[in-house]
């Protein structure tokens, strides 16, 4: 079927099936291969995305339920000034090893930080339980979070 | 007799020579391994070592790895494939360096495989740095000392008027300097200095190497999302493709019906893969292929095929009933390894004995990316994409599969998303290759899901770890025997192989330097029935599960401090030829270069314990454990602090690990794949279970084969890296950190219960 989609700040138009996953959608029909595919089963959060601000598992989300609602991906996550915090917090601290959950950590990482600005352990546990990192970056997503965190506050 | 250390090899050499040019040509597999055993018997050559004994060996022509542009940007062809390790970064920063090239101004391109063109290429065995940064900092070198020749010329100085120094080359005395970009043309006709003659820094004039500062190369391109890995190849008119395997190892396609599949919009055609006879190699499974325009549409066709399978022999195999035949296999004798004095005599003496057994099931690699590659056939031209490790094997293989000539097959290699092994063998390429073919070359992307992955690994072996000791007076063991029972890696290779090789008894078995008057190690012969792979730090993980508990249950018994036993044992600083342990092997190294070093082993021991507080005083149901393993010519110690609730919780709140791997390259990445290594660990010593039942994984994807989450990692990972100097030569970083998590965690457990492990995954909590 013919579905519009607003993506990354434009609308565009694909032909999908209505109970495609929004991941393949992005992917293979679009070219946005930033979101990973890790699961298909929403477990380990390597295609989170943004819908709505919110931050959704690209993989198991219909394309049919996100049609004309925002869709934000990795690619242009640095239009906004949370994400730039992000990026560059994950570049300083050196978190991605071979990067490939990488696009799904930040995502997530955004979603909490524009939700809880200055987030605890506790909380930043919570909001990063979903994805997971092979490679075990999980310190440094830790460490990385804060220091955005940090930036933020110290730049308004 | 293996023909693995006769031929010098480094991990896995031998099966890797077979990957080589049993595919090539088959049937040469056996003639090539006899040979290359012959050759050492004979002593027609000195035995190799290092690089010098890897297919390709290494290439130090700058020509082939540098390139300087006229606007002074600098490009430097990095041969070893990415895997989150960081060989990008780290051997282009190498380069760099000795061209004394500004960072700022380099750019990384990714070879293709060719071990003719650039050298080794088959990145395992926590090879890379080893081997190459020697022949990389020549490379810089001799592009440095030929921009200088250039500009020696252009003045009609000698060159020794002239000096570089960031990416400029000035005459002495002040006079205006060339730029790299403005020599380049002219620096090419100069000859290639021999390597012999090229002249390398002073390691106090290095701006990169061992520096914590250096920008990786792929980072903004990771947190952007523009990072390219073999799932993100896409090409015009590709076609995406899903593959129904034979869920039991070996089995046939009977009959199948493609109908339904064919139904599904989007379905473009159904393929058979044919299968290959046993042994697996790296050959693709077989099965039916569903292709597609999109990758959903041939998810859900694969879902539609009915298929008829024939499940042969390994059908039968049930790890649970396995676990019985590995039990008995370590209770009774086998064939000895190593016979140090009359272990099986002093074993039976008066005074405390004790024995353990201790299990490891099979555990999945799980890369984040699953398994994945794109192929197109253009005018009899096939060329690959994919997340290869071995890039020159997949070129060799799919070379054989097609039937073409090596010359008309390019695989070229995306950043990898994980592998830990699992992407040393290419099978998922072959696939993609195999697809192209039979759909006339066009394009084809095989993805493979998580379930795919998961039931069709190349499994870290199963073992079953025995160790008997008797204690003499002093409560220091007098007798050690060890059996460790473990399907080999070269029964993917060689039908039939049997029980642990030299090279997999080599990792952290053979080769323990114990005060030890008696020790009697014996490997029982046993079947593999699934393909067995290699996992990070392969078989030093059961063997350093089994000794660094054993060892710590020693001292238990005892009465004495777990790290004083430890280090009594280990005994006095000496160097240690690893031959006199009966250790052939030595990962392929010299055994001269790289002795085996206890003071090194002493050392990262009380650094790790230091920092952590060893004997601080913990509350109720904390413990500290410890565990020390040598693997990949570097040291590693790790103290862990394990807590368990009422409940039977555990909790790790801190982890320091003491490392010794020489000099350090690109100290930041060292560190990572000590965290990682960390992260790992209490992932395979928490959850890491494969098992087997009618011959078929029962785990499917990361629901029943569990990985750590962020909340279990500890909230401190401590990383003590013990400083060296570059004189020292260099060890491998990517897999010594994992050995000895697990251990470290098992016995921390024990001192904060009581209770001890000898089997694993734990579980969530203590049963």
């Amino acid at each position: 079927m013919p579905l519009t989609l607003r993506i990354n700040g434009r609308f565009v138009a694909v032909e999908a099936h209505a109970d495609t996953p929004l991941l393949w959608v992005l992917r293979d029909e679009l070219g946005l291969t930033g979101a990973k595919f890790g699961c298909g089963m929403g477990l380990c959060g390597a295609c989170v995305v943004h819908v709505d601000g919110q931050p959704v598992r690209a993989c198991v989300t219909p394309v049919s339920a996100v049609q004309s609602r925002p869709i934000t991906t990795v690619e242009n996550i640095s239009a906004d000034r949370v994400g730039r915090a992000v990026q560059d917090a994950w570049l300083a601290v050196g978190v991605p090893q071979c990067g490939y959950c990488q696009a799904g950590q930040i995502m997530s990482a955004v979603a909490l930080l524009r939700q809880t600005p200055q987030p605890s352990d506790d909380q930043i546990d919570d909001a990063m339980t979903g994805n997971i990192c092979r490679c075990g970056t999980y310190p440094r997503i830790r460490a990385a979070i804060h220091r955005a965190a940090q930036h933020l506050r110290e730049t308004p | 007799m293996s023909a693995r250390h006769d031929a010098g090899q480094g991990s896995s050499g031998l099966t890797r020579r077979a990957v080589l040019q049993g595919v090539a040509a088959v049937g040469g597999l056996v003639l090539c391994l006899h040979e290359s055993g012959r050759i050492a018997h004979a002593g027609v050559a000195p035995p190799k070592y290092g690089v010098d004994a890897e297919p390709g060996g290494a290439v130090e022509n700058p020509l082939i790895f540098v390139a300087i542009h006229p606007d002074d940007s600098v490009t430097i062809t990095v041969a070893r494939p990415e895997m989150g390790q960081g060989i990008r970064t780290s051997l282009a920063l190498v380069v760099a360096d000795e061209l004394d090239a500004e960072w700022e101004r380099v750019r990384v391109v990714q070879a293709p495989g060719d071990q003719a063109r650039y050298g080794n290429q088959d990145t395992d065995g926590s090879r890379s740095m080893r081997h190459f940064f020697q022949p990389m900092r020549r490379v810089g070198a001799a592009a440095r000392m030929m921009l200088e020749s250039a500009a020696a010329a252009h003045w009609g100085v000698p060159v020794s008027e002239v000096q570089a120094e960031r990416q400029r080359v000035s005459r002495r005395g002040g006079e205006p300097s060339l730029t790299y970009g403005e020599l380049a043309e002219a620096a090419i006709r100069e000859s290639v200095p021999a390597p012999d003659r090229v002249k390398l820094k002073h390691p106090g004039q290095f701006r990169y190497i061992g520096k914590l500062s250096t920008r990786a190369i792929d980072g903004a391109d990771i947190v952007s999302g523009r990072a390219r890995y073999g799932i993100d190849t896409r090409l015009d008119g590709m076609l995406y493709a899903v593959v129904a395997r034979p869920a039991v190892l070996g089995g046939k396609l009977v009959h199948y019906d493609a109908r339904a599949a064919l139904a599904v919009p989007g379905v473009v055609r159904v393929v058979e893969i044919a299968s290959h006879p046993q042994p697996p190699r790296s050959y693709p499974l077989g099965g039916v292929a569903v292709l597609a325009h999109n990758t959903w549409a041939a998810i859900k066709g694969r879902e539609a095929l009915t298929i008829q399978w024939h499940d042969g022999p390994n059908a039968k195999f049930d790890s649970q009933q396995f676990q019985a035949v590995l039990e008995q296999a370590v209770r009774h004798p086998a064939t000895v390894v190593r016979d140090d004095g009359d272990a099986l005599t002093a074993l039976r003496g008066a005074g405390t004995r004790l024995e353990a057994e201790y299990y490891l099931p099979f555990l999945a690699h799980a890369s984040m990316e699953p398994p994945a590659a794109t192929a197109r056939i253009v005018d009899g031209h096939c060329e690959v994409w994919a997340p290869v490790q071995d890039p020159q094997g997949v070129r060799d293989l799919i070379t054989g599969l097609l039937g073409m000539k090596e010359s008309d097959v390019t695989v070229n290699v995306t950043l990898l998303g994980g592998a830990f092994g699992r992407k040393s063998l290419g099978d998922f390429a072959g696939e993609a290759a195999v697809l192209s073919k039979a759909m006339g070359g066009t394009p084809v992307k095989v993805m493979w899901t998580r379930e795919d992955d998961i039931r069709h690994d190349y499994y870290q072996a199963v073992a079953m770890e025995r160790l008997e000791a008797r204690l003499g007076a002093d409560g220091l063991p007098v007798a050690w025997l060890h059996r460790s029972a473990s399907p080999t890696e070269d029964a993917t290779f060689v039908a039939g192989a049997e029980g642990e090789d030299d090279g997999e008894y080599g990792m952290g078995m053979i080769n323990v330097p114990f005060q030890i008057p008696n020790i009697r190690l014996e490997i029982p012969k046993v079947p593999a029935y699934t393909r067995i792979g290699w996992f990070r730090s392969v078989y030093n993980i059961a063997h350093g599960f089994a000794i660094q508990s054993f060892i710590d249950e020693l001292a238990h018994a005892a009465g004495r401090d777990p790290r004083d036993y430890l280090l009594a044992l280990l005994g006095p600083s000496r160097r240690v030829d690893p031959r006199t342990l009966s250790d052939q092997w030595n990962y392929g190294e010299s055994p001269m270069r790289y002795p085996l070093d206890t003071g090194r082993w002493r050392a990262v021991i009380e650094r790790a314990t230091r920092e952590a507080g060893w004997g601080r005083t913990l509350p109720k149901g904390r413990g500290l454990g410890l565990a020390a393993t040598y693997s990949f010519m570097s040291y590693a110690a790790a103290v862990v602090e394990a807590e368990v609730d009422s409940a039977g919780r555990i909790t790790v709140p801190r982890v320091d690990i003491a490392f010794d791997c020489g000099p350090q390259v690109n100290p930041d990445r060292v560190r990572a794949q000590l965290e990682g290594a960390c992260i790992m660990g209490l992932t395979l010593a928490k959850y890491g279970s494969i098992t087997f039942k009618g011959g078929r994984v029962q785990q499917s994807n990361f629901d029943d084969y569990a990985l750590l989450r962020l909340p279990e990692a500890p909230r401190e990972i401590h990383v003590h890296v013990l400083e060296s100097s570059f004189d020292v030569p260099l060890g491998g970083v990517g897999e010594p950190g994992l050995p000895p998590i697990a251990p470290a965690l098992a016995n921390a457990i024990f001192a904060a219960t009581g209770r001890r492990i000898r089997r694993l995954p734990l579980g969530e909590k203590l049963a």
